[in-house]
């Protein structure tokens, strides 16, 4: 894994809100590494910084100083019109109030990134049909999004987020709103496609959403504090009951 | 554990030799607790004793069957029937070690906290990992699926008890940042860390109940700069 290139680079990340007496650190000091194939998973208390370090990552707010690298691009110093293009290429963003368009359909929702991209509104629709399938969502592909239950609309937003082939997927609390069933299939979802090779950054309180993940990492008052590493090998289960 | 009732509920559906039983419970149970052999035969003497087996024959390859009596049967039956005893609780280990480590002078309640939430956190890692194994062992059916779901609910089990450790550690951090706030700060220290790299200091807790004199003394955990909401979610 390590012999890769991460698809994400984060660089002594910093981001200060405000100024004099109101002044927050939001984020201090972060390095992190995503690699394609891994999931990571952001923990932390609430404003411990979660959603400053997934916004920054995704492009979508800028750090008082450090690097934000994906793929090849250095982030912080592309222009708008680069920026913009990577966000629609290589990025995909999962909010937790899914940010679905109220006026257009589930698919018209997940082409509309691939549109603005330039692709075709047919080769567009056949792809958006296409990770709508993935998310068992084929047949809700006409409906609006007041039309649909938290779970779907929430997977409608996983589509668009993933749909192209992105090679980095940042989700801030997708389960959030969903219960817990649906919760999980979201994230079989993410780890699936992160299985196939994209990079992925999740932010969750939830421990039992972010054992999904390959690493997590905990935030503490906008600091990486600690972090764990699941098992590479298939351990035995037998051996972890009985170091416990 | 109740290896015993394990074992009249397998042998339940037919006679079945030692042996076979270990090798059906562990199938059963995905080897989270593993049998060795002489605790089934000691068990089965037992059980024998008691008059819940009976030795009946033997197989082809010459095998000593065990089959299940009517007493057996109803023991069984009872087994189901009662729920399992939760008003007298174990003693817990971690339990005990929080409620130490409170004003502990030799330690940092919180780094306590973290480093068994770093544990907790990889051991559900590692469970979900099994289970989305035993998902695919589940979803792709074949003749194993019996145990394959019997497995898949003892790793779910697995991890909804460690999730409720995670989140107890949560909470007892969030209690404890919020109760630093409303108790006297801490006894003053000078290496209290002012832009707290991590914070992590081995100054005593917040918590630490002495009575400190210098009520200007900034509290270790609530300084830090960035932490700004008392840690509720
Ligand atoms: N736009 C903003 N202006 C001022 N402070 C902010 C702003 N956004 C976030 N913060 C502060 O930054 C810190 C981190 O916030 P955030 O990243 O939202 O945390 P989390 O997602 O972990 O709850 C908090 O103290 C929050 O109040
Ligand atoms: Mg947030």
């Amino acid at each position: 894994m390590s012999t890769q290139q991460p698809v994400l680079q984060l660089q002594n990340l910093t981001r200060v809100h405000g100024s004099g007496a109101t002044e927050v650190h939001a984020l201090r000091g972060i390095d992190l590494a995503v690699y394609p194939g891994e999931l990571v998973a952001v923990m932390g208390p609430s404003g411990s910084g979660k959603s400053t370090l997934l916004t920054i990552a995704g492009g979508l707010d800028t750090p008082s100083s450090g690097r934000v690298i994906v793929e090849d691009t250095d982030i912080t110093t592309a222009t708008v019109k680069q920026l913009a293009a990577l966000r629609r290429r290589s990025i995909g963003y999962v909010f937790q109030d899914y940010n679905l368009i109220p006026a257009l359909t589930a698919a018209e929702n997940v082409a509309l990134p691939r549109e603005l991209d330039g692709t075709s509104a047919r080769k567009a629709r056949v792809e958006a049909l296409a990770a709508l399938e993935e998310m068992g969502l084929g047949h809700l592909a006409d409906r609006f999004p007041d039309e649909m239950s938290g779970g779907q609309q929430q997977r409608v937003a996983i589509a668009r987020a993933l749909v192209g082939d992105r090679r980095l997927v940042l989700a801030d609390e997708p389960t959030g709103a969903l219960d817990s069933e649906t919760g999980e299939s979201v994230l079989a979802l993410l780890r699936s496609r992160c299985d196939a090779g994209a990079a992925g950054v999740l932010v969750t309180h939830e421990p039992r959403f972010a054992a999904w993940a390959d690493r997590v990492v905990f935030l503490r008052d906008g600091a990486i504090v600690d972090q764990t590493v699941r098992s590479e090998a298939d351990s035995l289960l037998s051996g972890q009951v009985a170091e416990a | 554990m109740s290896i015993r009732h394990g074992l009249l509920a397998l042998l339940e559906r037919g006679p079945r030799y030692g042996s076979q039983l270990r090798t059906e419970f562990e199938s059963r149970t995905g080897s989270t607790w593993p049998l060795n052999v002489g605790q089934v035969y000691t068990t089965l003497n037992r059980l024998e004793r008691d008059g819940m087996v009976a030795q009946g024959g033997q197989d082809e390859a010459g095998h000593a069957l065990y089959a299940i009596t009517e007493a057996g049967l109803a023991e069984l039956r009872t087994w189901f029937e009662k729920p399992v005893d939760r008003t007298s609780p174990a003693r817990d280990e971690l339990a005990i070690k929080l409620a130490m480590a409170v004003g502990a002078p030799c330690v940092d309640i919180r780094d306590v906290i973290q480093s068994q939430r770093r544990h907790t956190v990889k051991a559900m890692q590692d469970y979900t990992r099994l289970k989305a194994q035993a998902l695919v062992a589940v979803e792709s059916g074949g003749a194993r699926e019996r145990d394959d779901v019997a497995w898949l609910l003892v790793l779910e089990q697995l991890i909804f008890q460690t999730e409720a450790e995670a989140r107890w550690l949560d909470h007892c951090e969030a209690r404890l940042i919020r109760l630093s706030t409303t108790m006297p700060p801490a006894s003053p220290s000078a290496s209290a860390p002012a832009s707290g790299s991590a914070s992590r200091s081995a100054s005593p807790s917040a918590a630490d109940p002495a009575p400190a004199p210098a009520p200007a003394a900034p509290n270790p955990i609530t300084t830090t700069p960035a932490s700004t909401s008392g840690g509720t979610r």
